[in-house]
């Protein structure tokens, strides 16, 4: 039977919504039991959101002053330790999983699952390969532990439970190493929506233009209550910053709701929206890819086109 | 200060991605190939190390089938010192590329080793980290920016939340991100001088790495296709169509 330790995800003491979608993919291996780690410096908030979670039946705790940021190089050793007596780690397949995973894998000695989407037996599962242009059935190896970060926009957030799972300190002796230091975390401050969890998401691309352009986009999108997104070309023209990247080499989403506003549809662009629920595409070029998977299509220029979509939304 | 750097060669990102009909692989006979363009990145970012006076030598690695040299060349063209090939006919994975790393770190002593922060075939994103655990150093992934000084790297990553900066002791493994720099083109001249730098062949048996490829793909299959969709006229059916919808 499986047993699965889930890493939890958090800042600033709060958990990430992308624990709760990789303890639903735990649970779709159907194991005897889904815990959760939380290594912080100060991990009792987080443990007690996390106990809340449906299908998780105990929450273990580090609490060490080394844990304050999330560096792969101080947590990857504790979740080698932590990871005796279970057949499975998952972590998100989040910048903090992508960072942490492999290292705590080749610690452990084993091979690892990036981005599992879907779930066929205990050691059988599916993951993106070429950009998302192919599904993959890969199998692990039973006689090991299957350490895999979890696609989070494949899977939906686990509910919450009608009780709270207990919540228990763990005691790991593992040395930590003292040749990576965090230095700061530069974050441009919003009050809209989060990209990897909102129900809807407005970006942009070239198309918009500039920096200063890109306030329609911001406008449009809190008139909608929507995340704002972009594509590669619109970040690295400098009209938005790099968290807002969406696509194979940013973020991958799984919105109700995608606009995808002066951008051509590049593959790379498109695999981080492919699970969106219906995707909405505005670009004067009527030729453009992004037309290809749109369900819903506008031609048209942008900046004409928006103003009116407002005046409609009313 | 020497640095190694990873460069693979993968199917071209512009390649239309076919999944064979038995579901066994990919197409790649007669797919154009290029320098993973991560690798490419890392190997820009080198060089501009070593012209800075940084770094003395820059070495590229690349594991893969023994017509690989051409694409070595590639990136001796582009301006690495020496290249090794390790020879390998089965494409293998990131642990096992990580276990082959570290061979060449314990001949090479490389003071920094740049890798790509992910190969765009297999999109593991695996092998830098996998290579700093198994040597027991640093490692600093999707690396945005770079700073070299006193033995030590300054860290600028890329990070769901924003930019974070962290600061490692060298030796270390970084990991590139797309926006550390803009790779150089290949110039005719440094085609014509790669001709003449040294490029190492060995076997990956001869290196005696435990296999570790552990994961067997068993099947491929196209992603599901998205139904094409409608075009509307205007703003007005636009939004028209997004409440009956019901997404407004
Ligand atoms: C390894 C690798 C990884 C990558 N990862 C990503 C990734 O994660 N995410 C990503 O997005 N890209 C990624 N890319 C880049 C990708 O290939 C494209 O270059 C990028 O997505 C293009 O962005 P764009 O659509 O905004 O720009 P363009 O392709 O230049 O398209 C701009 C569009 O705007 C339209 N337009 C212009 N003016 C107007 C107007 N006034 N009104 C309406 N429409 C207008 C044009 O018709 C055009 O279709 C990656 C590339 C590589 C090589
Ligand atoms: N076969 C290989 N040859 C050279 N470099 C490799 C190879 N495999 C992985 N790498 C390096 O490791 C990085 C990440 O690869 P991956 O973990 O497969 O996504 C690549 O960008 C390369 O720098």
């Amino acid at each position: 039977m499986s047993k699965i330790l889930v890493i939890a995800e958090h800042q600033c003491g709060q958990l990430n919504a992308s624990t709760a979608r990789t303890v639903s993919a735990a649970r779709a291996v159907q194991p005897e039991a889904v815990e959760v780690l939380v290594l912080s410096d100060a991990p009792d908030a987080v443990a007690a959101d996390a106990a809340k979670l449906e299908g998780v039946s105990r929450v273990l705790t580090v609490a060490r002053a080394e844990n304050a940021h999330p560096l792969a190089a101080i947590l990857a050793p504790q979740i080698a330790k932590a990871a005796a007596g279970y057949s499975h780690v998952f972590l998100p397949s989040t910048t903090f999983g992508k960072d942490v995973a492999p290292r705590a894998a080749a610690l452990l000695g084993v091979a690892q699952v990036s981005e599992l989407m879907g779930v066929e037996s205990a050691h059988t599962f599916t993951r993106p390969m070429y950009a998302g242009n192919a599904i993959v059935t890969v199998e692990a190896d039973p006689a090991q532990t299957v350490v895999a970060t979890v696609r989070t926009a494949s899977w939906p957030a686990a509910g919450q439970a009608a009780g709270s799972a207990p919540v228990e300190a763990l005691a790991l002796e593992a040395t930590l190493p003292t040749h990576t230091r965090f230095v700061e975390l530069r974050q441009a401050r919003s009050d809209r929506p989060d990209l990897q969890s909102a129900r809807k998401v407005v970006s942009g691309g070239r198309g918009v233009g500039s920096k200063e352009n890109f306030d329609i986009i911001y406008k449009l999108a809190d008139k909608l209550g929507a995340a704002v997104g972009a594509s590669r070309a619109a970040v690295d023209a400098g009209y938005c910053p790099n968290e807002m990247q969406v696509g194979q080499t940013g973020k991958i989403i799984a919105p109700e709701l995608y606009m995808a506003i002066g951008i051509s549809g590049a593959i790379q662009h498109l695999t981080g929206i492919k699970d969106a629920g219906t995707i909405v595409a505005i670009n004067k070029d009527a030729e453009a890819p992004i037309f290809e998977v749109a369900d819903l299509g506008l031609v048209g220029d942008l900046f004409k086109i928006i103003p009116e979509l407002e005046q409609a939304l009313g | 200060m020497k640095i190694l750097v990873g460069y693979k060669r993968v199917v071209d990102y512009n390649v239309r991605i076919q999944v064979k009909p038995d579901g066994s692989g990919v197409v790649t006979d007669g797919v154009k190939l290029s320098a993973n363009p991560f690798d490419d990145i890392a190997l820009e970012e080198a060089l501009r190390l070593h012209e800075s006076g940084v770094a003395d030598e820059v070495v590229i690695a690349g594991i893969g089938p023994a017509n690989l040299g051409a694409h070595l060349r590639n990136g001796l063209g582009m301006g690495a010192d020496r290249a090794i090939h390790v020879v390998s006919e089965e494409a293998v994975q990131p642990l096992t590329a990580a276990r082959v790393f570290l061979k060449l770190i314990e001949k090479e002593q490389p003071g920094l080793v740049i890798l790509g922060k992910q190969a765009i075939d297999d999109d593991s994103g695996q092998t830098g980290q996998m290579l700093a655990a198994l040597w027991d150093r640093p490692q600093a992934t999707f690396a945005s920016k770079l700073e070299i000084a006193d033995g030590k790297a300054k860290v600028t990553r890329e990070v769901d939340a924003g930019l974070e900066v962290i600061e490692v002791d060298l030796p270390a493994v970084v990991t590139t991100d797309l926006r550390l720099n803009e790779p150089r083109f290949i110039k005719l001249t440094g085609i014509m001088k790669a001709k003449s730098k040294p490029l190492e062949t060995m076997e990956l048996a001869s290196l005696g790495v435990e296999s570790g490829d552990h994961l067997k793909n068993t099947h491929y299959a196209p992603p599901p296709k998205r139904s094409k969709g409608v075009m509307v006229k205007d703003a007005a059916e636009l939004v028209a169509a997004l409440k009956q919808k019901g997404l407004l």
